[in-house]
Order: structure tokens, then C-alpha cells, then sequence
């Protein structure tokens, strides 16, 4: 029994390591690109896997072609400006929805319900015609406006209200506190992981977001990565160990924030995504 | 008066399951309670419902109206045509065409990255050594920027230089065009969307797996059942609304593929049209032709098929959703 438990887990592990081989060989074939020479990377006899030299030419040449101290600002404002608005307006929102009782309640929250089931596509054309009506293209104001609430986190920070006991929430009340402070001193900080959660979840959606900015900033100097490096990819066909060295460079700052605070982003993510 | 009742049984230790629960919401004492939790209540939702609505609500309106018109050029000079730009596109084979890719990247991509990313959460729902380690490895391409995921991917695929064809050469095989055959592209692009979801899938399934009170499976240990037996008579069913969850949002995220069909596909390749999402084809009218008034059709016909399947799996549900 015991050396068939322990030979199960023997193949657990294998299985799990090809796996996780697969999930990798793109990460460490986009780093091995992006250190080749461009005859390396198209040299097919023989086929070179590990660069003879490791040159840093290809990050030299996108280095001074795109200016990432720029797209990496641009990239936090979005991810910043998104996450702060998502947070504070479902935090608000969720305590309404989850604790009060008044008028009109159910009809407000019908319509957070409506949005959540319509794909993200329809509201594009309005809110781009808006945005420039406004004269706000190639700003970023323009990046975060789609994200300045969400009826997504709303729903996650009612569910997070909803699940607190009630008796803390009459001790402040006992002690004083109106709504107001109730929420802000008492309620809020309670439900301070889902809003870690939804932090979480918005900043990575921010991230990979990509039509909204390819369709709102086309200025070189106002996109955020995600759609500065499609647009890269125009200008050079066939460069890859530049395209990759590029590549390398978007995706580096969001894997380090993943690796430090993995914990959070996988419970963020087990929370948020789970409760859609 | 309910307060007090309310809050006094629950000091008194033990007893707290006897307290009437009644509403969610606490009464709070005085004549104004009414009125001030309606004065709280939408000053906390202004923000939010102020922004729904102009951000979503109206946005939904203007889309279904502007798809009765025809987009002048530059954006002036819209015509009411009527129901123009929704004949015009029951006529377009490449609206069809577009439909029917997005069905068949749908049908890869989404059974594929549920059940590979169920049996990694089951391998893993265990103490094992590494169990960190690869739960990381496995969610990390749910961080990368999907711009670079598709180049690195297109690299791969590459038909020249790729490593996947190196690969297949060196073990004697030929060549594929993974990305410029019209009959495989699809389903490389569908690899793409596996290999980037399973760890999100994985995740969600994890959560789910660890809901399920580990008596069940001693109980079956006990009664000899094997791990496989154990795997769908035990762990299937229980995960099962797990399950619809994730069914559901893979599917509409499946359907509104874009971001790699938009990077690995150039329109000069071959496979272009039989690869083509519709998510892709509204981008293309609206944003690459300016011609808003048709892409809101297309948006529309998203809609529609996004709801009508949503509605046939919260109908099929009831057969396979075990909510016990």
C-alpha cells in the first residue's frame, strides 16, 4: 500500500513537471530570442537553443527605439488610476447594496446585474465617441475612463458585506456611530481582503487590456505597454530577438509583483474570479 | 425593539444560532433610521450608479441605435438606413465565416482548458513538496502582457524558423504551418488560449476542490474505491457548480477572442479568413473602416449569441449541477 502511494506520487510529480516544462518553454524561449543575434535566431543548421554569446544589442536597439521609462508610467497610471476608482466606488457601492435597505435599491442593483451580462464590446463605440467628444484621446484619462467603476467589483464587495456578522455593525451603532462612520470605521476595514482581491483583479485586467488602448491612445508618447508592443510588432517583421527583448521587457515588472505577492494574486483571483 | 432583541442573545455564549436573523440589514434606532439609510444608501451609490450609467447603461442604447445607421465618412453625417446594416450582414459570408471560427476556437479552447486545468487542481489539491512551485509556474501566463504572449507563440508556431518545427524535425517529421494553414490555424490560436487560461481555470478549481470535506474521500478510501473511481464519483459531482462557473465564462471569454487572432495573424495570411474572430471583424468596421453602424450590428449578433448560450447552459444545468 505504502510503495503504491509513494509510486502514485512519483507520477504526480512527473506529470506535473512536463506540465509545467510546457507552460514555460515559451518564457524562457522569448528570453533565449531576445539575447541571440538575428542570423543566430534564424540559423536552422545547426539549430542554436542557447545564444553563443549572450548580447544585450537586441534590448540596446529597443531600448532607444521605444521609451519604456514612458510606456511603464503609462502602464501604472492606467493599472493606478483603474484599481483606486474600482476600489473606492465598489467599496461604497457594496456597503449600499449589502447593508441598507432603502428605495430604489433593487432597481440600481438590477442594472449592475444587466452590465455584468453584456459583453464588454458594446459599450467601445460610445465610450470611444465620448472619450473624444471630450478632446480626451492620447490621455490618460482616456486609458482608465472605461475602469472609473465596476459593476463587477460592486457585486464582489456585496457578497464581501453580505457574509460579515451583523453584530459588530450595532455595537458602532450602539456606541453612536451614524451610517457613515459605521461604514468608514467599523464595515470597511473588514472587507479590506476583498478589496485586496478586487485591487488584484482589476490591475491585471488593466494590464492585458488591449483594444481600448489600441483603439483610444495612438500616440506613441500616451500607450501603455500592452498596446505599444502590438504596435511593435508592425515596425519590425522579422527582428525577433528584438520583438522578444521587448516582449521580455513588458511582461518582467508584472511576473516580479506576481512572484513577490503570488499568495495574493492567486487567493485574489480564487476570490474575485469565483464569485463572478 | 429589535435591536435589543437582537443583540443580547448573541453575548449570551452559545446561544448565538437561536438569534432571529430576520433582514440582512441592522435596524438601527430613531425616527430618521428610514431616512437616513436612504440619504447613506445612494449617496454611497451615486459614484457608482452615475458611472454605470453613462459608462454602460447609455452605451448600450447608442450602440443598438447607431446599428440602424450608416457611418458618413470621418464619423459626420450619419444615415438612418433601418435595418440595412442587419441584412447586409445576414448576407456577409465573411460575418458568417467569422461566427463559425469563433465556434470552432470555442469548441478547442474551452473543454481543453477545463479539463487539463481540473486534473492539474485535483494532481495538486494534495501536501506534496513543490505544490507552490507549480501552482506559480502554472498561473504565469495569466501576467504576461497578451501582446507578448502572441509574439512569443508566433515565434514558436514560425514555420521557418519556429522551435516547434525544429522539434518536429528532429524527431523526423515535417513541417506544419501551425498559424498560415487555414485548416489548423484555428486550433494553434486555441492553444495559445489554453496555455494562457489553464492556471486561471486551475485556480478557480483549487478553490473549489478544498470546499470538499476530506471525510468523503477517507469514507471512500475505506470502502476501497480506487483513485479514479474516487475522481468521478466524489470530486466531479461536488465540483460541479465549480464547474458550470467556469463553463460559463470561458465560453463568453471565448467568444469575444481577440487579442492573439488581432497579433499572430497578418491579413496576408492565408488562413486569415478561416481564423478571423467576430470580435476581430467588429474591430476591423469600427476602428480600421470607421464604419461604427456596422460594427454595432456585429456587436449586436455577439450579443445575441452570447446570450442565447448562456441561457441554453443555465437550462442544461439542472441535468448535470449538483448543488448539494
Amino acid at each position: 500500500m505504502d510503495k503504491k502511494r509513494k509510486a502514485s506520487i512519483v507520477l504526480i510529480h512527473i506529470i506535473l513537471i512536463i506540465g509545467a516544462i510546457i507552460m514555460i518553454v515559451p518564457f524562457v524561449w522569448m528570453i533565449l530570442t531576445s539575447f541571440k543575434s538575428i542570423s543566430e535566431s534564424t540559423q536552422m543548421n545547426p539549430f542554436v537553443i542557447f545564444p553563443s554569446v549572450w548580447r544585450t544589442n537586441a534590448f540596446k536597439e529597443v531600448l532607444s527605439k521605444m521609451n519604456f521609462v514612458r510606456l511603464y508610467w503609462n502602464t501604472l497610471v492606467l493599472i493606478a488610476g483603474r484599481v483606486l476608482c474600482a476600489v473606492l466606488t465598489a467599496t461604497m457601492a457594496g456597503y449600499a447594496f449589502g447593508r441598507l435597505n432603502f428605495k430604489g435599491k433593487n432597481i440600481a442593483f438590477s442594472l449592475v446585474l444587466f452590465q455584468m451580462m453584456v459583453p464588454s464590446q458594446i459599450f467601445i463605440i460610445p465610450q470611444y465617441l465620448m472619450v473624444s467628444k471630450m478632446g480626451m484621446l492620447n490621455t490618460s484619462f482616456a486609458l482608465i475612463f472605461p475602469g472609473l467603476v465596476t459593476a463587477f467589483g460592486t457585486f464582489l464587495l456585496r457578497q464581501a458585506y453580505m457574509g460579515l456578522p451583523r453584530e459588530l455593525e450595532e455595537a458602532a451603532r450602539l456606541d453612536g456611530c451614524n451610517i457613515g462612520q459605521t461604514f468608514f470605521y467599523v464595515m470597511a476595514p473588514l472587507t479590506k481582503s476583498s478589496m485586496v482581491a478586487l485591487g488584484i483583479f482589476t490591475a491585471l485586467f488593466a494590464f492585458k487590456d488591449l483594444m481600448w488602448p489600441l483603439v483610444v491612445n495612438t500616440e506613441q508618447t500616451t500607450m501603455p505597454l500592452s498596446s505599444a508592443l502590438a504596435k511593435l510588432q508592425g515596425q519590425f517583421v522579422a527582428n525577433y530577438p528584438e520583438l522578444m527583448a521587448a516582449s521580455l521587457l513588458a511582461c518582467i515588472p508584472m511576473i516580479i509583483i506576481y512572484i513577490i505577492f503570488q499568495k495574493q494574486f492567486i487567493e485574489g483571483i480564487a476570490t474575485s474570479g469565483g464569485k463572478l | 425593539m429589535k435591536r435589543a432583541g437582537l443583540a443580547w442573545p448573541a453575548f449570551s455564549n452559545g446561544h448565538v444560532k437561536e438569534v432571529p436573523m430576520g433582514e440582512k440589514t441592522v435596524q438601527y434606532k430613531g425616527t430618521n433610521q428610514k431616512r437616513s439609510e436612504f440619504i447613506w444608501g445612494w449617496l454611497f451609490l451615486l459614484p457608482t450608479m452615475i458611472g454605470l450609467i453613462i459608462l454602460n447603461i447609455i452605451p448600450i442604447f447608442q450602440t443598438i441605435y447607431q446599428s440602424f445607421f450608416k457611418t458618413g465618412a470621418f464619423g459626420k453625417g450619419n444615415v438612418f438606413i433601418g435595418f440595412d446594416n442587419y441584412t447586409k450582414m445576414f448576407q456577409d459570408a465573411s460575418v458568417w465565416q467569422a461566427l463559425l471560427n469563433t465556434f470552432k476556437y470555442a469548441i478547442v479552447e474551452v473543454p481543453f482548458s477545463i479539463i487539463i486545468a481540473i486534473v492539474l487542481a485535483v494532481l495538486l489539491n494534495r501536501k506534496m513538496r513543490g505544490r507552490t512551485i507549480y501552482r506559480t509556474i502554472y498561473f504565469l501566463p495569466m501576467v504576461a502582457a497578451p501582446a507578448a504572449v502572441a509574439m512569443v507563440w508566433r515565434w514558436l508556431y514560425n514555420s521557418e524558423f519556429g522551435l516547434l518545427n525544429h522539434l518536429l524535425n528532429s524527431i523526423g517529421l515535417k513541417s506544419v504551418n501551425w498559424i498560415s494553414n487555414p485548416n489548423i490555424a484555428y486550433i494553434s490560436i486555441a492553444v495559445v488560449g489554453i496555455w494562457s487560461v489553464i492556471g486561471y481555470n486551475m485556480v478557480l478549481f483549487l478553490a473549489g476542490l478544498q470546499e470538499i470535506p476530506r471525510d468523503y474521500y477517507e469514507a471512500a478510501e475505506i470502502d476501497g474505491a480506487s483513485g479514479v473511481k474516487q475522481f468521478f464519483h466524489i470530486t466531479l459531482p461536488l465540483i460541479s457548480p465549480t464547474m458550470f462557473f467556469v463553463s460559463v465564462t470561458r465560453i463568453i471569454g471565448a467568444l469575444q477572442v481577440f487579442d492573439t487572432i488581432y497579433m499572430m495573424l497578418d491579413k496576408t495570411n492565408p488562413a486569415f479568413a478561416k481564423t478571423q474572430s467576430l470580435v476581430y471583424l467588429f474591430y476591423k468596421y469600427s476602428f480600421l473602416e470607421s464604419n461604427k453602424g456596422y460594427g454595432s450590428a456585429i456587436v449586436m449578433l455577439l450579443l445575441l449569441v452570447i446570450m442565447l448560450i448562456t441561457v441554453i447552459q443555465m437550462i442544461c444545468q439542472k441535468k448535470w449541477v449538483n448543488y448539494n
